[in-house]
């Protein structure tokens, strides 16, 4: 008998390690394991053996039966796998086939960069204010301190709607300043971009619209120092840590003192290259110390309280951050353009 | 503005090897003198000497080419060809040697001309960039040299080809050969003729052996036109040829230096409020200041020759407003010449022209003391009366640059008793222009009104170096000194004798300002701790004086009037870049945006994660675009605000409507070959107003077209942008009367009864006047409505508990009436129950009468609180039934 169980156990292992599928293994079980199977039949002859010998023999079958379980087991686990490996392999894709389109919009990249200084300014507790476009010439003039012989009221420099030059299209974003002196509570700090326009002929670097963004801060004691604090804080969020700017004196009706803002050529560090004419610097904005003619003129007491103002043009702001070569591209609205940002 | 270093010298000790060029551009940019570029003027001309030519030999492969040995001060002697025919042996002429460079940056270099070596080029006054003016004996005239005859009829020669000397050629002009040729002078040439004998001319083209023509009656060699002979019968006898040089110069000196080029110039930009900096005196000031050197003024000293100016002329003021001042001298026997070299040199490097001695005056004295000149030819001045008054009506005048020009009454003009002379601050009048035999000139040296001179000199379309300066508005100050100076120069150059006394017409002067010094004051508007004496200092090197606290503004400086301007004075030599960077602090500020901006931004945020690509167009549009867009002609629309000065038509109104905008980008990205574009722009509309203002509402402009693009797209995109904002009760509602829409793809979009915008494909017709054969798709949404219907803070729902039971019904209806009307009935109808109902299928056809149409709904419902029962589902379909067929008419299929 232990020959026969010995025999069942190679038979039925083998038979096992063989099997090609699942059902096969299947019908294996129930050959040897089954109710008529092999070694059921085996078992049946334990009445014969003594009963000193059935406990010994009763283990044995035991163990048997438990591995060719076992055996069954482990072998249906491989071939399920090799089946899984199997069904893997049929779905396998060419990942480098193209994806589905999804289509994602794109901000212009004007906005992207006015987007940008929008955020430094609010980190800063400014806040953004919007005004009309069609605007009167006191505004855009008058009140900043521009007087009436000033060439860029002449009609050949601005756009204008009544005959007695006394509304037109601002040609800058400075009437904001008025606007917000004259109807917000004080302390002022606020910025307000927007279109301007000034008749130029559409060119690689002219269009008769573009946007300018205004700043402005007033507050007691505000000094010059301030403004450099400020505008120091600016261009180093624009243009990267490290920054090297200059302070350089220059002139604005509405500003006393006034000055340009430069930062050292990014391209060659100073010694002076095409991209900033030779010159190593690269101007970037126009501010300076609201003049105290302005406060008043808006009702602002200047022995109170001072301020001060920039203003900054977004397109060539914009046209450096992307290497854009043609102001024209920016209007034009080519989605071959505008989906590259 | 031009600034010669070596003229800035004069007035500043500020040599080139104690300050380079980038160090002093640095200096004057940021004490606020902004220099543009600045110029090493002697790398315009590198490498050109002076050379003596040694021999003139013919080029053996050329009948017009002549191949000369120079002298250029070097051991070896210099061989180069030359097709001039006006070089002499012993000519001085400027010769680029080999890896030389002219102006304008032309290299020359060795090679060959038709097989002989060249070994650079000799020059002539245009290839050094210099004319007549700066070198007037470099005139060149050609005489007619026989043997260079080229009939224009080969078979019918004017002069035969064998004609030898002593020929007739016609009356009493005979053929003569030049037997010896040297020189006699500055342009001139001792000619022995054989056999007429020696004669003296101004032809430099003739050499010994040239047949010439010569004229036996006058004793004249003969020039093309005195043959009446056309330059292509004579093609070498040209004027034209190499300078040969007069000036006190050797072999091998260098014309770079020659010409003044040992130079530097620095070019300004001078901002508006500083036109004291537009000459060489106010930069000097300017320069002294900011390297801490000493400002060397000069008085004009005049000696005069005695008389009186007042015997000979009157000056009268007509127009007090429009000239502050009018100061004037005479200066009679006046012998027009050249300028000087040195005077030529400056002039030119500061980028004028030499002419002659009196305009170069002129020009000079604008360089140096920043006040622009006029020299009147004085016989032209009838009555010798100066009147400074308006152009009368029809009134013109002949212009220095030979235009005709019509005056109008707002131009201010110099005058005598009967005419205009002069257009004041702009331009001289051609009929007292100074000329060769100008005897007695007056020097005008006036103070005109800025703005005047401006718009008369825009309206005349000549800006001028002199208006330029006139309209910034001048120190009236300055005249005197101006003047002075000039008739200084006239006696430096022996240019004529100045007459005693000055004509000083001055009905415009001014008070000086004055301003308190209150350092305190200034530091704490700067945010600096800047030493009074500091202070004074800078204002007192300026020019300024101090009487205690008291500063008094000196008359140049026009722009300073305020505590402001003296402060701005101080930090530019204190300098901008040594002020501290420190934040005050002030009163905080909230900042941040506001909801409307907020709003924007994330329309902005939908549109785009929906794939649309912003755009940016021009607020203003050509007025035709509204017959483009089919607008009707009654349309409150089409009074636009209207741009009075336009660029062109293209631009002149302001937009009422945002459609043509989108509709031109979609065209150009169309005509781009682009298969498809999604475009949107949150742009504004401006409507006018009765105060002549505008409302400015922003719409927000869709606009898109491709393969993937109907309808149903776009009203997707509109009504998944205003779900964004929790917009409640969206309706569209059929919009069959707009006309630059489809009339049966249109809709507008309602809240309630509120209408958004519109939306739909583009009339075919419209798309046909962009020249477009495409559907287009665009809706246009009111901003401001969006603001106003967008939804608050969303309020959690608790999420459904139970599920839901879905029932689809068909019912048949008429095929007229919108799907849309029967959801808003079923949905109404439904009870609290039914959460959902679309319509997923619209059939018409077989088993369905014409004119009815079958349409299917999938409804949802829910309870809140139980597993819905098939009671209450049956209920609520039966409701829904009922009332579809009681308002609509329509029953279950």
């Amino acid at each position: 008998m232990k020959e026969l169980m010995q025999k069942l156990r190679d038979a039925s292992l083998e038979a096992i390690s063989a099997a090609e599928n699942i059902d096969g293994l299947e019908a294996l079980r129930v050959k040897y394991l089954g109710k008529k199977g092999e070694l059921t039949g085996i078992l049946r002859q334990m009445g014969q053996l003594s009963a000193e010998e059935r406990p010994a023999m009763g283990q044995l079958a035991n163990a048997l039966r438990s591995d060719i379980e076992n055996a069954i087991e482990e072998r249906k686990s491989a071939l399920s796998e090799k089946l899984m490996e199997l069904k893997l392999e049929a779905e396998a894709v060419d990942v480098t086939l193209p994806a589905k389109d999804v289509r994602i919009g794109h901000k212009h990249p004007m906005y992207n960069v006015l987007d940008q200084i929008k955020d430094i300014f609010i980190g800063m507790g400014f806040e953004i204010v919007d005004g009309p476009e069609v605007e009167l010439a006191d505004y855009n003039f008058t009140k900043l301190n521009i007087d009436e012989g000033h060439p860029s009221r002449e009609w050949t420099d601005t756009f204008y709607f009544a005959e007695d030059s006394s509304i037109l299209l601002r040609t800058q974003t400075s009437p904001m300043q008025i606007h917000a002196m004259e109807t917000k509570p004080l302390p002022i700090r606020m910025i307000a971009p927007g279109r301007v326009y000034r008749k130029d002929e559409v060119d690689a670097t002219h269009s008769p619209m573009f946007h300018q963004i205004e700043g402005m801060v007033i507050d007691k004691g505000i000094t010059m120092a301030d403004l450099k604090a400020t505008l120091n804080k600016v261009v180093e969020k624009i243009y990267g840590e490290g920054t090297v700017t200059r302070f350089r004196p220059h002139h604005f009706p509405f500003t006393e003192p006034s000055c340009e803002l430069d930062i050292r050529c990014h391209k060659c560090g100073g010694k002076g290259c095409p991209t900033c004419k030779g010159e190593g610097w690269i101007e970037v904005l126009g501010a300076g110390m609201v003049h105290p003619k302005v406060l008043s003129g808006c009702g602002i007491d200047p022995e109170e309280y001072s301020g001060w103002a920039f203003g900054m043009g977004l397109e060539r702001l914009a046209m450096g951050e992307y290497k854009i070569t043609d102001l024209r591209l920016i209007f034009e609205n080519d989605v071959r353009f505008l989906e590259q940002f | 503005m031009k600034l010669s270093r070596k003229w800035l010298n004069e007035f500043v000790d500020l040599p080139l090897s104690e300050v380079d060029d980038r160090t002093y551009a640095e200096a004057m940019s940021i004490s606020g003198s902004k220099v543009e570029v600045t110029e090493d003027l002697s790398t315009k001309i590198v490498n050109v000497k002076v050379g003596r030519i040694a021999s003139i030999e013919k080029h053996p492969n050329s009948d017009h080419m002549f191949v000369c040995m120079l002298d250029v001060g070097a051991e070896e002697p210099v061989q180069i060809c030359t097709g001039a025919w006006n070089i002499h042996v012993g000519d001085l002429v400027p010769v680029a040697l080999h890896n030389s460079m002219l102006p304008g940056g032309v290299k020359i270099t060795k090679g060959k001309l038709r097989g002989i070596p060249s070994n650079g080029m000799l020059c002539s006054l245009k290839e050094l960039d210099c004319t007549t003016h700066d070198f007037p004996y470099g005139e060149i005239t050609a005489a007619a040299i026989l043997g260079n005859y080229h009939p224009i009829d080969p078979a019918k020669p004017s002069i035969s080809a064998d004609i030898k000397a002593g020929d007739k050629i016609f009356g009493k002009v005979v053929a003569a050969e030049a037997t010896a040729v040297e020189n006699a002078g500055v342009n001139l040439w001792k000619i022995t003729l054989a056999p007429q004998g020696e004669l003296v001319t101004n032809c430099q083209n003739i050499h010994v052996g040239d047949l010439v023509a010569y004229d036996t009656a006058k004793n004249h060699i003969c020039t093309l036109e005195d043959l009446h002979a056309k330059q292509e019968e004579f093609p070498n006898c040209i004027p034209d040829g190499i300078l040969i040089l007069h000036e006190d110069v050797k072999p091998g000196d260098d014309i770079g230096v020659m010409l003044g080029y040992d130079d530097h110039v620095v070019e300004f930009e001078i901002t508006p409020n500083r036109p004291d900096c537009l000459c060489t005196i106010g930069l000097a000031r300017e320069t002294a200041v900011t390297f801490g050197k000493e400002f060397r003024q000069h008085t004009p000293v005049v000696k005069g020759i005695g008389g009186d100016i007042n015997d000979y002329a009157k000056i009268i003021i007509e127009e007090p407003a429009l000239c502050p001042r009018y100061t004037a001298r005479m200066v009679k026997n006046v012998k027009i010449a050249p300028s000087p070299a040195w005077m030529c040199e400056r002039i030119r490097n500061a980028g004028m022209r030499p002419i002659n001695n009196i305009v170069d005056i002129t020009n000079y004295v604008m360089m140096e003391y920043g006040q622009p000149m006029h020299a009147f030819d004085f016989s032209c001045v009838a009555n010798g009366e100066i009147h400074v008054r308006r152009a009368a009506e029809g009134e013109a005048i002949q212009t220095l640059d030979g235009t005709e020009r019509k005056l109008t009454t707002d131009m201010l003009c110099i005058c005598d008793t009967d005419k205009p002379v002069c257009v004041a601050g702009v331009m001289g009048g051609a009929n007292s222009e100074i000329v060769g035999d100008t005897a007695m000139v007056l020097f005008e040296s006036a103070n005109f009104n800025g703005p005047s001179v401006r718009r008369t000199a825009t309206a005349l379309g000549m800006r001028t170096d002199a208006s330029g300066r006139y309209e910034k508005g001048l120190d009236p100050e300055n005249t005197y000194a101006a003047v002075q100076r000039a008739c200084e120069l006239i006696e430096m150059l022996g240019a004529g004798e100045v007459v005693d006394g000055i004509i000083d017409v001055y009905p415009g002067k001014k008070p000086q300002t004055t301003i308190e010094l209150d350092a305190a004051k200034i530091n704490a508007f700067l945010g600096t701790d800047i030493e009074e004496d500091f202070m004074r200092k800078v204002l007192i090197d300026l020019g300024f004086t101090l009487e205690g606290n008291t500063i008094y503004v000196p008359s140049w400086r026009g722009d300073v009037e305020h505590y402001t301007d003296i402060a701005e004075e101080v930090a530019r030599f204190f300098g901008y870049n040594n002020i501290p960077v420190a934040f005050s602090g002030g009163n905080t500020t909230g900042g941040g945006f506001n909801e409307n901006q907020l709003c924007e931004r994330a329309i902005g945020e939908a549109l785009r994660s929906m794939g649309m690509d912003e755009i940016i167009t021009y607020s203003f549009i050509s007025p035709t675009y509204y017959d483009k867009i089919r607008m009707p002609k009654d349309s409150a629309l089409r009074d636009s605000l209207k741009i009075l000065n336009p660029l062109g038509e293209d631009t002149s109104i302001m937009r009422t409507t945002i459609l043509p905008s989108m509709l031109e980008i979609l065209t150009r990205n169309y005509n781009y070959r682009n298969k498809e574009a999604y475009l949107y722009e949150i742009g504004r509309i401006y409507l006018k107003r009765e105060d002549g203002l505008a409302d400015e509402p922003k719409i927000v402009s869709i606009g898109s077209y491709g393969p993937n693009v109907d309808f149903f797209a776009l009203k997707g995109w509109v009504e998944a942008l205003l779900n964004t904002f929790d917009i409640k009760n969206l309706r569209f509602r059929a919009e069959k009367n707009n006309a630059s829409y489809h009339p049966g793809r249109c809709a507008k979009v309602y809240s309630g009864e509120t209408c958004i915008g519109v939306l739909g494909q583009i009339h075919p017709e419209v798309a046909k006047n962009y020249g477009v054969d495409a559907e287009f798709y665009c809706a246009e949404l009111s901003f401001e409505t969006i603001f106003a219907l967008k939804g608050g803070i969303p309020v959690y729902q608790p999420l459904p508990k139970f599920p839901a039971t879905t029932r689809d019904i068909a019912v048949i209806c008429d095929e007229a009436l919108p799907v849309g009307d029967m959801v808003d009935t079923i949905m109404a109808a439904g009870g609290k129950y039914l959460k959902e109902c679309k319509p997923f299928d619209i059939y018409k056809g077989v088993h369905i009468v014409t004119g009815k149409k079958s349409v299917a709904f999938s409804l949802v419902m829910r309870a809140d609180d139980q597993t819905l029962t098939d009671e209450h589902a049956e209920e609520t379909v039966k409701a829904v039934l009922d009332a579809l067929q009681r308002k609509h008419n329509a029953v279950l299929r």
